[in-house]
């Protein structure tokens, strides 16, 4: 029996797959494999799906700019910021995030001397693949240079 | 020797047919199920509990996570709740945008439940396919908000994120596109000789019936229960535009209750929402966004506040309520109290189970498009010996575990 569902199911056939093959186009036998051939330059990598504008990616911090307000400790619903008193700094665990940037609509900044407006110390980046085996990873936490050194 | 003919039949709250716990139990003869009882209570997290720790935005965003899918939903009943509670009221232009937010995610909603109700049925292409349209407004929201899913967009006393004139054009696209899909969703669903077969007269609940187990949202609707919230309590800017509930007897002419006439009730709420996003931009006012711009001044009149309220909103899946009740010593609320639509919607189970075939368990299942992290709002613990174990003693013993377990393995704090 030929019906409308037929016919809409049979047209997808001649189309093109809606799903962006990222990164690559089929499941690769061996992953660290098909890393040393992207490093060797071998295989091209899909890129993912363009992000929009206004996109809330990774969260970054800028340590100079931060006043130690304590503002987004407050407002964060994850508790993903933790309070450094020895600096008077923050420290921001990208692993807890649930990326609603509050924190960066409540943070006042600091204005450096010949600028008209502050600017922020936290801002939302484009950054979203932030798969890791470790939730401690050095790319997954964001904190003041200092506190890294020093081990605070 | 007679022959056993009754089987039992357990169902969860582990299954591979379940995407989340629930425990449907079952004696079946031959094909026809005698005696069910289903059995809720496996997925509570106790969110209202944490809500009344915190102040009220982390709670606004918490309320975000009580349901995976309605993430406007809860924050909408919390926003018009809380704007109630504490005598402010979100300016024009925030009153028609968050209409537009909420209406988009309806649209995706009800398509995720056609592509599921297809995949039940053991119709997996017409899964993909359905899931194809929706990823067009998953990426419009995503542009609007910033975020696929679990949005962030709302505060109380306004939005976020304004409408940018640019994102307009893409919602008008969307909006065409949506006009073409939905017909052609129609057709496939609605016209479909299989799909009628296999939905017709099942999971068939009559007016008596839906009035007396006290269901909601499009599963009432289907039944010819004319009750929508955003007709009988509107809010914001469903006031002007006075929304009609969608009930099979405008549209068909009767209304039977059953799995065809939900998925009618749900095809033409799509078309709904989409003169509702239609309007919403037409005749979005220009102003400010948000009452009280600034977190801090908000989060000290809150703990000035005294008082309480209650905020509904229609989700997709019926209707959400909310409770307050700020008692001004804390900047979050003394208490808070949920009730969502899937637990009301459950109660229509055991009733339709009964007398139905084993086949059609996963389309009664699926139908109400249940959501069981929503339900579960009380745990109640009981010893060995049959009596409930009180707060404290859990705690003490909880605690006492994660040491334990710590210790074992070595866990750096």
């Amino acid at each position: 029996m030929v019906n409308k569902m037929m016919f809409v199911l049979l047209k997808q056939l001649v189309k093109k797959p809606a799903t962006n093959p990222f990164p690559v186009k089929h499941a690769p036998k061996n992953v660290t494999e098909l890393i040393e051939k992207v490093q060797r330059g071998e295989v091209k990598i899909n890129p993912p799906v363009p992000v929009p504008e206004g996109f809330r990616g990774k969260l970054v911090y800028d340590p100079e700019r931060c006043i130690g307000c304590q503002l987004c400790i407050k407002v964060c619903p994850a508790d993903a910021m933790e309070w450094i008193p020895e600096l008077r700094k923050i420290r921001h665990y990208v692993s807890r995030c649930m990326f609603c940037a509050l924190c960066v609509d409540i943070c006042p900044g600091k204005k450096f001397p010949g600028e008209k407006k502050n600017v922020k110390a936290l801002r939302m980046s484009e950054d979203f693949l932030l798969a890791d085996y470790d939730k401690y990873s050095d790319s997954l936490i964001e904190e003041p240079p200092e506190a890294k050194e020093g081990g605070v | 020797m007679m022959a056993k003919t009754q089987y039992y039949v357990p169902v969860g709250p582990i299954h591979p047919a379940l995407k989340e716990p629930i425990r449907v139990e079952a004696e079946v003869e031959g094909e026809r199920i005698v005696r069910v009882d289903v059995k809720r209570g496996f997925a509570h997290r106790g969110i209202e509990y944490m809500g009344m720790k915190r102040n009220a935005i982390q709670t606004l965003y918490l309320s975000e996570r009580i349901c995976g899918i309605c993430s406007i939903s809860h924050p909408y009943a919390f926003v018009i709740g809380s704007e109630k509670a504490l005598g402010i009221e979100a300016p024009p232009r925030a009153q028609y945008i968050r209409p537009i937010i909420a209406e988009l995610e309806r649209i995706h909603s009800h398509i995720l439940w056609l592509g599921v109700v297809a995949h039940e049925m053991g119709f997996d292409s017409l899964l993909f396919w359905t899931w194809k349209g929706r990823e067009k407004v998953l990426d419009l929201l995503e542009l609007l908000t910033g975020n696929r899913i679990n949005y962030s967009v709302f505060m109380i006393g306004g939005v976020r994120r304004d409408i940018k004139e640019s994102q307009i054009k893409a919602i008008k696209d969307a909006i065409d596109f949506y006009r073409i899909f939905t017909e052609e969703m129609k057709n496939v669903f609605l016209s479909d000789p299989v799909y009628k077969a296999r939905t017709r007269g099942v999971a068939q609940l009559s007016r008596e019936m839906a009035l007396k187990l006290n269901v909601c949202g499009p599963v009432a609707r289907a039944a010819g229960l004319r009750m929508d919230v955003r007709q009988d309590n509107p809010y914001d800017a469903y006031a002007d535009i006075e929304v009609r509930a969608i009930v099979p007897q405008d549209i068909v002419g009767e209304a039977r209750g059953d799995a065809y006439d939900i998925t009618l009730v749900r095809l033409y709420e799509i078309e709904q929402s989409l003169d509702i996003i239609e309007f919403c931009i037409e005749n979005m006012p220009e102003g400010r966004i948000m009452a009280i711009p600034n977190y801090v001044v908000l989060l000290s009149k809150i703990k000035k506040t005294k008082g309480e309220a209650i905020g509904m909103h229609e989700a997709p899946r019926g209707e959400v309520v909310h409770y307050f009740k700020y008692d001004g010593t804390r900047d979050g609320p003394a208490v808070w109290k949920v009730v969502a639509p899937s637990y009301n919607n459950i109660n229509s189970w055991a009733p339709l189970l009964l007398g139905a075939e084993v086949a059609d368990i996963p389309i009664v299942v699926a139908y109400i498009d249940p959501c069981m992290c929503c339900n579960d709002r009380v745990a109640v613990v009981r010893d060995r010996d049959g009596r409930i174990m009180d707060y404290s003693l859990i705690h003490r013993k909880a605690v006492e575990k994660t040491m334990r377990l710590k210790r074992e393995l070595g866990v750096r704090a």
